[in-house]
């Protein structure tokens, strides 16, 4: 059994690796304008889309211009998504004839899959329509995803550039990311995934009769639609039988895969990737796992590449990889453990509430470190159900700001910003001026980098404790005690990193966590991304210092172990309190 | 205010590429090559009738048939149109509660020894098509006595519809369950 858990597990990391490099040139390529191989096909259609829209593509953007091309961008997408959502029910391809969504859920939705969030307090099967899903859900997947990378990108070329004011054309950025990295390999995912069983078709429902009939007591109501009751104050029920069952249909694959590739994470269906036509097999949710970390990993190589030291990237995967043995151990070991309440009654084997007996357990914990260590958000594993050190891996995971391989573009753009912190105390500490990659890091740098670590930290404890006083928001809690706080937590945690899993037994569809929680999610995006925008205008206009005796070097074991330190004990030192109570209690309580 | 004009034609042509080429391509690709599983891998009778899909849990309770894990949709057990896992914390008193209730009922069965967490524990799609091997043969004891068969036939039936791990590596070993209770009519 654990065998097979690591086997998979080093499986998994190998062939990441081994596709790091090549996909780390590629996409060196496709930012530098340079040929790929696929550029014989996507050339022509490249220009084709610059001369209708009227982009310059030579056409260089300072970092002003760059963050304000970005915001226009990204409302354009808010304002369509909200439209589309709104009237849903006079839209094509609705077979189940869906209604529209409320305004306030409409708002929720928008926001959250254009800030790459996907955050969802719908559910999927009963609430979106084809078109919805296709046309609307699934073009923010590509579009924020590329958003990300456009921005990462944009800090890459401060570093490198010299005394200069640009930092390249976000068009262009954000035209490329989509056309050659991510439409690519989504149509590679979606085809790998449909012969494991992944459901692509525009089909009604289907209606299948069930080999035992089952049946339930449905609580009687009137035409008002409150609930009956008899004389003795008793809810009045009404049994129904049931011989069939509707299953739902729809274009999945080629959503799964867009989902994954573009670390959004939202689902197809409620129950996301742990559904049977989201993710039907173990292979399928390898594949899957191997798409979410495919371009954050694969960033970390370009980055070392475009600054001119591929140790520089390797370094930085390094860090990652270190967080992430750390969190998948914790995590693995906490479920293996299982839950004493259970276990001693006479129960055997892992915790298994909440999970799929498919994916085994290396399966389940390798989604889950995979997708809460990027910004992904989508779960094959459900969360609020893990024990309590086990629900507390992805929630820090999460609340570090994504940084094992992070979300595309945002996860290695926060890294660095993370770096930049590290050089910064350890040249403080030796007496040395702080430089990385041949900058100075001076006060705009470390003021940038402040705000891209702590705005989410902030926004997390601060909205969480107007949760805690809101007494429709702790009514939201499904679980109770000390569970209780770690889901609002979790919720803002999710929102704020623009991550998207939940501790979904929340009621989360209230105007209380529908409102605040968009006000998170565009916090957490924007205050970052355009903070990075800044730094890299900042980094872009100075000169080149080569590397000293003095100068720290930031490509060797070292510095890496530094990192890594520093991560955790900013994180620490932010979140403790609340872990504490929360996961921490919890889990005295469990073993007490 | 120049960029007003890529940013709402750059949205509206990858609209189209993205979310109308792409996943129209993704479909004829998927149906030309795997028209079974794009479809929903379900499975039918010799007379050509939906039986089901071998992918959706369906819901039994009958000692007749093999039980599959517990779900937590909405209404009733393995709702489709509900798809979703309890949620309960480790430590909730309701959900303990729940599990010892499903204790019981498996050993008013006649179950005794320990029995595996996938059985009382509820998934995470409330669709799990599949149990533990443990899980089946925990049940074969139960389900012989009600039809009346030996129980090494049924085992035999059961080692035939367990799937290993796949590429020998990934997963864990399984039975699905729907496709084990209809080996069982026939």
């Amino acid at each position: 059994m654990i065998m097979y858990d690591w086997l998979q597990t080093i499986i998994l990391f190998a062939i990441l690796i081994i596709l790091t490099k090549p996909m780390g040139i590629f996409m060196m390529n496709v930012y530098r304008g340079e040929c790929t191989f696929l550029s014989p096909i996507l050339c022509p259609l490249e220009s084709l889309i610059y001369r209708i829209c009227g982009v310059d593509r030579q056409e260089a953007m300072g970092w002003k211009r760059y963050a304000w091309s970005m915001v226009l961008f990204n409302l354009v997408l808010f304002a369509a998504l909200f439209v589309m959502l709104m009237v849903q029910h006079l839209l094509p391809f609705n077979p189940q004839k869906v209604p529209s969504f409320t305004w306030q859920l409409a708002l929720n939705t928008a926001i959250s899959f254009m800030t790459n969030t996907n955050w969802q307090t719908y559910s999927g099967e009963q609430a979106a329509s084809y078109f919805t899903q296709t046309a609307g859900l699934a073009v923010h997947n590509f579009l924020s995803a590329a958003t990300g990378m456009a921005v990462v990108v944009a800090l890459i070329r401060g570093f490198v550039s010299r005394k200069t004011a640009s930092i390249g054309n976000f068009w262009v950025d954000m035209t490329r990311s989509t056309l050659y990295i991510l439409l690519p390999f989504s149509i590679i995912g979606a085809i790998l995934l449909v012969p494991q069983g992944v459901i692509q078709n525009y089909s009604d429902y289907k209606t299948v009769p069930l080999l035992q009939s089952t049946s339930y007591d449905r609580p009687k109501v009137d035409h008002k639609g409150i609930p009956l009751k008899d004389t003795a104050g008793k809810p009045v029920t009404e049994h129904v039988p049931i011989q069939e069952v509707t299953i739902p249909m729809g274009p999945v694959a080629s959503q799964e895969a867009i989902k994954e590739l573009g670390t959004n994470g939202g689902g197809f269906f409620n129950a996301n990737s742990s559904h049977p036509f989201e993710n039907p097999t173990p292979l399928s949710n390898f594949l899957e796992i191997l798409l979410i970390l495919l371009i954050p990993a694969s960033l970390t190589h370009t980055f070392g590449l475009m600054v001119g030291n591929t140790r520089q990237g390797w370094g930085v995967l390094t860090a990652m990889l270190l967080l992430l043995v750390l969190s998948l151990g914790s995590l693995q070991w906490a479920e293996k453990s299982g839950n004493p309440l259970v276990s001693r009654l006479a129960v055997s084997g892992s915790n298994m509430e909440g999970k799929e007996v498919r994916f085994g357990l290396a399966g389940s914990s390798l989604f889950t470190v995979a997708t809460t260590g990027t910004s992904c958000g989508a779960v094959n594993t459900m969360h609020d159900s893990l024990t309590p050190l086990g629900g507390l891996v992805p929630l820090s995971l999460i609340l570090t700001g994504e940084v094992v391989f992070g979300g595309v573009g945002s996860g290695l753009y926060t890294m660095l910003a993370f770096a930049i912190i590290a050089v910064f105390i350890s040249g403080l500490m030796i007496g040395r001026i702080p430089e990385y990659l041949g900058k100075k890091i001076e006060v705009t740098e470390m003021w940038m980098s402040i705000l891209v670590i702590l705005t989410a930290g902030i926004t997390v404890l601060i909205f969480s404790g107007i949760a805690l006083v809101t007494p429709s928001a702790v009514a939201s809690m499904s679980n109770p005690g000390t569970h209780g706080l770690t889901q609002v937590l979790y919720a803002f945690a999710s929102m704020a990193n623009n991550n998207g899993s939940a501790f979904a037994g929340l009621n989360a569809n209230i105007n209380f966590y529908n409102l605040l929680g968009s006000l998170a999610m565009l916090l957490g995006r924007y205050v970052p991304a355009i903070a990075v925008l800044a730094m890299a205008g900042s980094l872009a206009e100075k000169k080149y210092i080569p590397p000293s005796l003095g100068t720290l070097p930031t490509d060797r074991a070292p510095f890496v172990i530094w990192l890594v330190l520093v991560i955790l004990i900013i994180g620490a030192l932010t979140f403790f309190p609340a872990l504490a109570l929360g996961p921490g209690v919890e889990h005295l309580m469990m073993i007490g | 205010m120049k960029d007003i004009k890529p940013a709402i034609l750059l949205f509206i042509i990858f609209t189209i590429i993205c979310g109308g080429i792409y996943p129209a391509l993704v479909t004829g690709v998927a149906y030309f090559l795997f028209p079974k599983q794009a479809a929903g891998s379900f499975i039918t009778d010799k007379s050509g009738k939906v039986l089901g899909s071998t992918l959706i849990g369906q819901p039994f309770s009958d000692p007749k048939y093999f039980w599959p894990r517990p779900s937590a949709t909405s209404d009733f057990t393995n709702n489709a149109m509900a798809s979703g896992g309890s949620n309960a914390g480790p430590t909730n008193p309701s959900y303990i509660r729940t599990v010892s209730d499903r204790i019981k009922t498996l050993r008013d069965t006649g179950v005794t020894g320990k029995i595996p967490a996938d059985l009382v524990q509820a998934s995470a799609s409330g669709l799990d098509p599949h149990i533990t091997p443990e899980s089946a043969l925990l049940q074969v004891p139960r389900v012989a006595k009600a039809r009346g068969v030996s129980e090494e036939m049924l085992i035999k039936i059961v080692a035939q519809t367990t799937e290993g791990r796949q590429l020998r590596f990934l997963g864990a070993p399984r039975v699905n369950v729907l496709v084990l209770n209809h080996a069982l009519g026939s």
